[in-house]
């Protein structure tokens, strides 16, 4: 307690420092994350959640495919079937990517940020550079795990997908790539709205609620938004098969990543003109 | 070095900060005081950067904080102990700040030995004391070895020892020839700690002084008399053109108006025998209540019906 020695010399004799980089943001934003046991948890959620529904599905599917009639099995796509958790698992990595921002606002931590990195724009960046990172692999091991999990129990009850065939190693990359975008965009939106509960409740309507409530509508207003409704078209690059009413696989994810900049775009400009 | 000019900061209709000028110097310990709701808080987070002003700039070092290259080597600030994420390990919660500015992990280890929490370095800080979270933020500031220092109300919550440490860590900072502002809303630590005083009030600078300066400067400077004689010589006083008050005690008396010597030369002339002969300085604590009278935001009635 008596130490009040603060640094070997005075300030005058202070070893000259060097300005602080980006890559020195990109290592604080990779330490915040990987020391709150949120990150651990959610990251586990996703894997469990895409290999395990996926692996469910899968084996329901392959043991009901006797018995199905013709047309579901002209229709019978294994790649999607073993794919299908990864919807649900989307929820843990869009509930985390909005945390690590907005749980900055909630807790004050924000202030101490700002104070250590003034430039807004670059603390943005790189906290969402960091969590799209980690998704991307956390992603591409859960849909590689998926699909090659999913296959094995398919096979021997129904027609198995191989990563040779046509559009399915696509489908497979492109189930962890849609899962990015979506990562990003939910940074964007927890720097946007701040409040955690107001932005997760925002990204389960986006994801989840408002897709849902499209289906109920007329055909004229169903298809547009199916066709273009952001999540619903980054999704196509995760499908082998094209249904009607969809974009191509590669157009589709653009237009997510459209709206993805979009909503970045707006989360940079309020982050930089607002009081923090 | 602190430089504020014309700084103006309205939320919607409200004034917080109104045509604020000042200038900060290395070498001190300068003290921010005023009520609760004087803008404090809101200048120091123009200075940081944190809010924008609606008129005016501030600079520290010449350049506004944004510019800064290395924004932890050249200002260390604490605002709200409190404001961290609780599930993160102090340890681990200075790292992300040290890394952001690319300052060296032995530097984390040295400041967590620098406050004393050494030996928590590795708990979570939501099972932090208040105490334990201002060290915390004081260690936070301390990262960048900066030469200006922000703390806003770094004693509160703290123990006796903790208050005596900050106070000794202040003129530490400032005797190395660190520009050092530290806010308080208790005029008491600020007599103390601090060798420069920002007065505000409403938003509006209301000193810009010395601590010494303050005081004399404060109109409530009186005599405390204590004499079996005390009619007489409170008599002789008033012929004198001083202002007198009795107590309850009809031996005590209090004077206004004629110092010490001066009471003690009646006295001896009209021969009154003195029992105690005490010059009353205002204390700074009056000083300050006198300064920001008009400029208290919830005053509470004169007397309650």
């Amino acid at each position: 307690m008596t130490d009040t020695a603060i640094a070997p010399a005075g300030p005058d004799q202070r070893a000259a420092f060097r300005a602080a980089t980006f890559g020195d943001v990109l290592r604080s934003e990779w330490t915040k994350l990987r020391s709150v046991r949120s990150t651990f948890w959610a990251l586990t959620m996703t894997v469990v959640l895409g290999v395990g529904l996926g692996a469910a599905i899968s084996a329901a599917a392959a043991h009901g495919y006797a018995k199905s009639s013709a047309s579901s099995k002209l229709s019978w796509d294994p790649t999607a079937l073993s794919l299908d958790g990864i919807g649900i698992a989307t929820l843990a990595i869009a509930v985390l990517g909005v945390l690590c921002i907005s749980s900055e606002y909630s807790s004050g931590m924000i202030r101490a940020s700002l104070i250590a990195v003034p430039k807004r724009g670059r603390m943005l960046a790189a906290k969402s550079l960091v969590f799209a990172a980690v998704t991307l692999v956390v992603g591409e091991v859960t849909s590689f795990t998926a699909f090659f999990v999913g296959q094995a129990l398919i096979s021997g009850h129904a027609p198995r997908a191989a990563l040779g065939d046509p559009g399915v190693a696509r489908a497979v990359v492109g189930a962890g790539l849609a899962l990015t975008a979506l990562a990003v965009l939910s940074v964007a939106a927890g720097a946007l709205l701040r409040h955690p509960a107001a932005a997760i409740a925002c990204m389960i309507a986006v994801l989840f609620v408002l897709p849902a409530i499209a289906q109920a509508l007329p055909d004229s207003w169903r298809n547009p938004v199916t066709e273009y409704w952001p999540t619903q078209a980054g999704g196509q690059l995760a499908s082998v098969h094209h249904a009607a009413n969809t974009l191509q696989p590669w157009p589709g994810f653009g237009v997510m990543c459209l709206f993805v900049a979009i909503v970045y775009a707006i989360a940079w400009t309020l982050l930089d003109r607002r009081d923090a | 070095m602190i430089e504020a000019r014309d700084l103006v900061k309205r939320y919607g209709s409200i004034v917080a900060v109104d045509d604020l000028s000042f200038s900060i110097r290395p070498g001190l310990v300068t003290g921010f005081l005023g009520p609760n709701g004087a803008g404090k808080t809101t200048t120091m987070r123009m200075i940081l950067g944190l809010d924008a002003p609606t008129q005016g700039s501030v600079t520290v070092g010449g350049r506004s904080y944004r510019d800064l290259p290395a924004p932890m080597r050249e200002v260390g600030a604490l605002l709200d102990a409190r404001a961290l994420h609780g599930g993160r390990r102090a340890y681990d919660h200075l790292l992300c700040l040290a890394r952001s500015n690319g300052i060296a992990r032995r530097r984390v280890d040295e400041v967590l030995r620098i406050v004393g929490l050494e030996g928590v370095a590795r708990r979570r800080a939501k099972g932090f004391s208040l105490g334990m979270s201002q060290r915390l933020g004081i260690a936070s500031a301390l990262l960048g070895d900066p030469a200006v220092l922000i703390f806003d109300e770094p004693v509160n919550g703290l123990d006796p020892d903790g208050i005596h440490w900050v106070r000794t860590l202040m003129r530490a900072l400032a005797a190395e020839g660190r520009t050092v502002l530290v806010s308080s809303h208790l005029m008491s630590e600020m007599a103390v700690t601090a060798d420069h005083l920002l007065v505000l009030g409403k938003g509006r600078l209301i000193a810009d002084t010395s601590v010494d300066e303050l005081v004399r400067s404060s109109s409530r400077q009186s005599v405390h008399v204590r004499s079996p004689q005390a009619a007489e010589l409170a008599a002789r006083c008033r012929e004198a053109g001083a202002a007198v008050a009795a107590g309850t005690d009809p031996d005590v008396i209090e004077i206004n108006g004629v110092d010490s010597a001066e009471v003690g030369k009646l006295a001896a002339a009209h021969g009154i025998v003195l029992f105690e002969l005490i010059p009353v300085r205002a204390s700074l604590e009056e000083a300050f209540m006198e300064l920001t009278r008009d400029s208290v935001e919830y005053q509470a009635a004169g007397a309650i019906r």
